[in-house]
């Protein structure tokens, strides 16, 4: 056995963490199997399904019906005006991997979402890298980098699209100043780069948390030895920390490009509204513009069933994330 | 701390002053433009020093977007579904730990996979369901014969009984954000961890689930519930895009739609005063409950991962 799952197994038997049953075979599904049930319980199944109800009925209508229906429109075309439905197969996903636009808007959503995961990384990394080797003021710091948790995604984007507006704000009227032709209205990339920064702005505060208590549980006695093996700070952070921070970098990647994709959708709506011409037109506001604006129900629940797959995508990478964190415990 | 460096620690505090004012430049800025006239907003170059209309833009602001009605509708929404989740989930949570029942599995896993689909990508089909609550019961009872069956002997028409449209309501605003099963997950596994005597002792005192539920699981969880309350208020508070789908009508949407209405649009008067007086009292409530809650706030984030 590996070393390294032998730890884990330690780890289990102290129960810090139960795991999932991820791997569980069909049958346990129906059966009344054992798995995650406490061993002094109860045994009252219509008090169950009781307290079970509540649950069950919130997910049925607004979970499992949507859902459902989100899968069959996207296999029909519908007129916007009557309530005619024709089944059309695959049309629905072949129009579109067709379309330049969605294929612009889906480039255009990765280039934002890793520039956007990066740029929060190495700027959360730089700022808990800092925390780490302070003294003083660390509370003060941590408070004010931790303030735009608090704030909306869509209020960063009212600041920054203030911030770079090209007639009043105060930023844009120094890159005027330095000869900068600055105008996020009308030039596609100043668009784009305006909206990666209120959401970098917002986010870095997220990927800090998980870093600085990252950063805290590597044990002092590691960093003791490598301190009089002569490893300076900024090489014992490359060397000892960061490998041992990577299960929870892992893990901010995998946040961060689900953010990226999911959760900036009030920074577009309220800095560009996609626009101009499409230029921050991601996946997810295309689906709202699609749906709402124009009302093309068929190619907006095609497009929903393709960010479904991408999200349980991520939604798997991230326990995968959650379970690697336990590997590196000394 | 192992050793101490003077140029390290410089560096550091350096990094760390220049990223807490990129944090607080926008806000800063947004002060200064909420406390000047529109006149003196729209001036080349921007101050960099307040002016003194800010209380006088606040309440400008407050009238304008009609704020008492929207920050009413704001506190009930987020109450709504801060105690909502925890409520449904705290007892689903218990229910899947400490009952053995047929189906548990099942019922494990029906809520397990709610948690791989966020809200944002079935935004449509999901304000189906909240315009048309009752479509999905209208058409079962048509398709077993219900609906003919109780219009035939009593002449109630049941179709019209379940048209329930929960646009414009709280009920559409709060369920659809409690449909997702991270709370339940995160209780189940904190359950989990709870040790197996007290509920032995608790069965011996001759403790019912209930009991053992109110009197022993609740207050062990409190530490969860209360990190978890403020992620959920900070959630709640800043929702955007529901509110924006789900309320056509002023009188019903939250304050995050009302700062939205008040931002200045292509030909319009350029405002910005207003709006940025405006974004101050919106961002107010939950930027109070980080600084006043960030240690238990913090440890629930990091917490809630794992």
């Amino acid at each position: 056995m590996p070393a390294s799952d032998a730890i884990m197994m330690e780890n289990e038997g102290v129960g810090t963490r139960p795991r999932l049953p991820l791997r569980r075979s069909l049958r346990s599904l129906v059966g009344t199997s054992e798995a995650g049930l406490k061993a002094s319980h109860f045994r009252r199944p219509w008090l169950a399904a009781g307290l079970l109800a509540p649950q069950l009925l919130i997910l049925l209508f607004f979970f499992f019906i949507p859902t459902w229906k989100a899968l069959s429109l996207a296999f029909v075309q519908v007129d916007p005006f009557g309530g005619t439905m024709i089944f059309v197969g695959f049309e629905n996903f072949t129009t579109l991997f067709s379309s330049p636009e969605y294929r612009d808007s889906a480039i255009l959503t990765l280039w934002f979402t890793v520039v956007q995961c990066i740029a929060t990384l190495a700027i959360a990394g730089l700022l808990a890298f800092a925390t780490d080797n302070v003294m003083r003021g660390r509370a003060i710091y941590k408070g004010v980098i931790l303030l735009p948790y608090a704030i909306a995604p869509a209020i960063s984007g009212v600041l920054w699209a203030f911030l770079f507006n090209p007639t009043v704000g105060p930023l844009a009227q120094m890159l005027h100043q330095l000869g900068f032709a600055w105008d996020p209205n009308r030039r596609p990339f100043d668009a784009l780069l305006l909206v990666s920064v209120a959401a970098v702005w917002k986010h870095v505060c997220y990927d800090y948390i998980f870093l600085v208590a990252a950063f805290l549980a590597v044990p002092a006695s590691v960093m003791e030895a490598a301190a009089i093996d002569g490893a300076r700070p900024v090489r014992r952070f490359f060397t000892m920390t960061l490998p041992m921070a990577a299960p929870t970098i892992f893990f901010l990647i995998v946040m961060n490009f689900v953010y990226g994709l999911f959760e900036t959708f009030g920074i577009i709506d309220t800095v560009t509204r996609g626009g101009p011409a499409g230029s921050t037109n991601t996946l997810v506001y295309k689906v709202y513009q699609d749906g709402f604006r124009q009302l093309d129900l068929g190619s907006s629940a095609a497009q929903s069933v393709i960010l479904m797959v991408i999200a349980v995508l991520f939604t798997i990478l991230q326990f995968r994330a959650v379970e690697r964190k336990v590997n590196y415990q000394v | 701390m192992v050793e101490r460096h003077t140029g390290l620690s410089i560096f550091c505090h350096v990094v760390l002053l220049i990223g807490a004012a990129i944090v607080c430049m926008p806000l800063y800025f947004a002060f200064v433009a909420g406390s000047l006239t529109v006149g003196e907003v729209q001036q080349v170059p921007f101050p960099l020093v307040p002016g003194g209309h800010f209380v006088e833009n606040t309440v400008l602001a407050w009238n304008e977007g009609q704020f008492s009605r929207l920050y009413v509708n704001s506190v009930i929404v987020t109450v709504g579904i801060v105690v909502g989740k925890l409520t449904v989930s705290l007892i689903a949570g218990f229910a899947v730990t400490y009952f053995r029942f047929p189906f548990r599995m099942t019922a494990f896993w029906l809520i397990f996979i709610s948690l791989m689909l966020p809200v944002e990508v079935r935004i449509i089909p999901t304000y189906e369901a909240v315009a048309d609550a009752g479509g999905p019961l209208r058409s079962l009872f048509d398709a077993i014969g219900l609906t003919g069956f109780i219009a035939d002997r009593t002449g109630y028409q049941l179709d019209a009984a379940l048209q329930w449209n929960m646009i414009n309501s709280y009920g559409g605003l709060i369920l659809p954000l409690i449909a997702s099963a991270s709370a339940t997950f995160l209780f189940r596994q904190f359950f989990l961890t709870v040790p197996d005597e007290l509920c032995e002792a608790a069965k011996l005192d001759g403790a019912g689930p209930l009991k053992f539920f109110w009197d022993v699981l609740l207050p062990l969880s409190r530490a969860n519930i209360a990190a978890l309350s403020i992620i959920l208020f900070l959630y709640g508070w800043n929702q955007y895009l529901w509110p924006l789908l789900f309320t056509t009508e002023k009188t019903m949407a939250t304050a995050m739609i009302g700062l939205k209405d008040l931002i200045p649009v292509a030909d319009a008067q350029p405002a910005w005063n207003i709006a940025m007086a405006a974004s101050f009292f919106v961002m107010a409530p939950p930027a109070l409950v980080i600084l006043l809650m960030q240690r238990w706030f913090t440890k629930g984030l990091v917490d809630s991962s794992k």
